[in-house]
């Protein structure tokens, strides 16, 4: 390719990423000249609508933003709102919402790990061709993604829209029974999990490695789920209520969604990564052991290596699950009374793709006045465009089909959860004069 | 033959709506019917173990909105992307995932509804609560003949 040469990766919308969302690379010569990852998001609408809704409808209508999350929304909603008031909850409807989160790690790694991000290291084009040649994986998955789903039911009520999640606890909780039903499959996902470690470490990964902010909340017992003080590895150390101190949202012309960064600092990574990176010593030892046996070892770097990480919190969720159940009393009442007061509150959870960060203010008849949500995929939004600026630059001398498909697995590394909505794949490819002519044989 | 029935879509985005729709219709016409996302693992699930399903979802292939497009496993493949697919895989992939995986059901027809709108926070159109009408009507009508 010559100085003189340009191309342009154009994907309109983006393949195999939950929602609206578009690709555009301009490539001059060996150099990135412009990236711009475009972003339908929907929670702004959200925002909007909460206000002068009470602050008892905020769990349900807020895991009406994603069909893959619901839970997270629901437990950064309920945990916002109970730190404005001052609630405490019972122990054990503490444990059950660490088992919400387990069922939807499960069915959200398990979807992308196998059936979203397998096939590019794979060299499918997507899983239904995965299926042809690897039926017994696909197989696995669906069973495994089926246990995460049955655990969201136990609790949620109901398989998708989970309605159960309430400010102060659940409306209503399960048995004993009802939890202890589903021990066998538990341990047979855990199995397959770890089996999911060591065929995800079979694959080849690209050599790729990135100086990230990670950024992840920290228990000082726990493989972190709905508490915690939010760390960094650059020093970062601050409680859910400094965190509009500390990260800024900026308005992109190129996107609808807005980009955070750590205040002085730029891009920030959150997810399986950050929470490997920054928990590894909160991991069950068989997560731990694992890990290690497919040689991962914090800090990893390489985003493409996200996969196996994933995998590994797929143990992890499975282990956790099994102890919940194991310890689990019914709580002597499923919620604690609420009251009415002004209030504002803010709470941060781990979404399966990263911290959900929720602030809710309301008046004394608990009518919200104020909301913010920042989604996980607006913080790693900025985050990604600097991976595609570096890993482009490797693509310059590619047959545009296949530096295209690179860069889309680039964005995949981050599972990015936008929206639902349609999506077809269309792709545009403009050339340069120079590499035009080239073409033409001129 | 017990008939199973999964209404798909996003009951809060405009069009995409359509099936959640159908299945309210569906209960007050006293037929039961499923709401699911139309996410693909979780329909090759919903329909496992049932002879006869019917699958509702709206569709976006350029016709007029608010028409009512039918098809069914006799056909050879499946001829348009469903609109409600979260995560990239939807009701298109499930039927040919569930092809390759030999979970197709025995039947499974799908009422596709043409939607023009997905925005979230808007309303079905009005050609679009026509059509829900219809479809309900039409899946009473195969209910109906299924169990006599």
């Amino acid at each position: 390719m010559t100085g003189r040469a340009s191309k342009t990766i154009h994907v309109e919308t983006l393949a195999r990423v939950e929602g609206e969302g578009s690709l555009y690379i301009k490539l001059t010569g060996d150099r990135v000249a412009d990236v711009k990852l475009k972003i339908y998001e929907p929670p702004r609408f959200f925002e909007a609508l909460l206000r002068g809704r009470h602050f008892s409808e905020a769990p349900d209508i807020t895991a009406r933003i994603c069909g893959i999350c619901p839970i997270a929304y629901q437990m950064s909603a309920v945990h916002a709102i109970e730190r404005a008031l001052g609630i405490r909850i019972d122990p054990s409807v503490r444990l059950l919402r660490r088992l919400f989160y387990c069922g939807e790690w499960i069915e959200s790694h398990t979807l992308h790990v196998y059936m979203l991000h397998a096939p590019d290291f794979l060299g499918c084009q997507d899983v239904i061709a995965m299926a042809r040649d690897h039926r017994e994986v696909v197989e696995r998955a669906l069973r495994m993604k089926k246990i995460g789903n049955r655990i969201v039911q136990v609790l949620g009520g109901r398989e998708i829209h989970p309605i159960s999640a309430a400010v102060g606890g659940f409306y209503k909780v399960p048995t004993k029974y009802q939890l202890r039903e589903m021990v066998g499959d538990l341990e047979w996902a855990l199995e397959a999990s770890l089996e999911t470690v060591r065929w995800t470490g079979t694959l080849e990964f690209p050599d790729f490695e990135q100086d990230y902010e990670f950024v992840a909340l920290r228990h000082p017992d726990e493989y972190p789920f709905n508490e915690g003080r939010l760390v960094s590895n650059r020093g970062l150390d601050i409680d859910a209520a400094e965190y509009e101190d500390h990260f800024v949202e900026q308005h992109v012309k190129h996107s609808n969604a807005l980009h955070s960064v750590v205040r002085g600092r730029g891009s920030y990574l959150v997810g399986p990564l950050a929470r490997f990176n920054l928990n590894f010593d909160k991991l069950p030892a068989a997560a731990q052991q694992a890990a290690t046996e497919a040689k991962l070892r914090p800090p990893v770097k390489n985003p493409f290596r996200s996969i196996s990480v994933r995998a590994v919190e797929l143990v992890f969720a499975c282990a956790e699950a099994l102890r919940v159940i194991k310890e689990y009393e019914p709580p002597a009442l499923p919620r604690v009374e609420v009251p009415n007061r002004a209030a504002v509150g803010q709470a941060i959870t781990e979404a399966p793709r990263g911290i959900l960060y929720h602030r809710y203010a309301f008046d004394d008849q608990g009518l919200i006045i104020a909301a913010k949500i920042v989604p996980p995929t607006s913080q790693n939004q900025r985050r990604i465009e600097d991976d595609l600026r570096e890993y482009a630059a490797r693509l310059v001398a590619w047959p545009e089909e296949e530096a295209t498909w690179k860069c889309e697995q680039a964005i995949r590394n981050y599972d990015p959860c936008i929206s639902c909505a349609t999506h077809f794949l269309k792709l545009t490819v403009e050339r340069g004069e120079a590499e035009r002519g080239k073409a033409n044989g001129l | 033959m017990s008939m199973r029935i999964i209404c798909c879509g996003n009951p809060e985005r405009g069009d995409d709506s359509a099936g959640a729709l159908v299945a309210a219709r569906l209960r007050e016409l006293g037929v039961e019917a499923e709401t699911r996302t139309g996410e693909a693992a979780e329909l090759l699930e919903a329909w496992r173990g049932a002879d006869h399903v019917v699958v509702v979802d709206a569709v976006e292939t350029g016709a007029p909105v608010g028409t009512v497009w039918r098809w069914d496993r006799r056909h050879a493949r499946f001829p348009v992307r469903s609109c409600t697919s979260t995560h990239g895989l939807g009701l298109a992939e499930a039927i040919t995932l569930a092809r390759v995986l030999g979970r197709l059901p025995e039947r499974l027809r799908v009422y596709g509804i043409e939607g023009r709108r997905f925005e979230p926070g808007t309303e079905a159109s009005p050609e679009v609560k026509l059509a829900v009408e219809d479809v309900a009507r039409q899946i009473v009508a195969v209910a109906v003949s299924s169990t006599s």
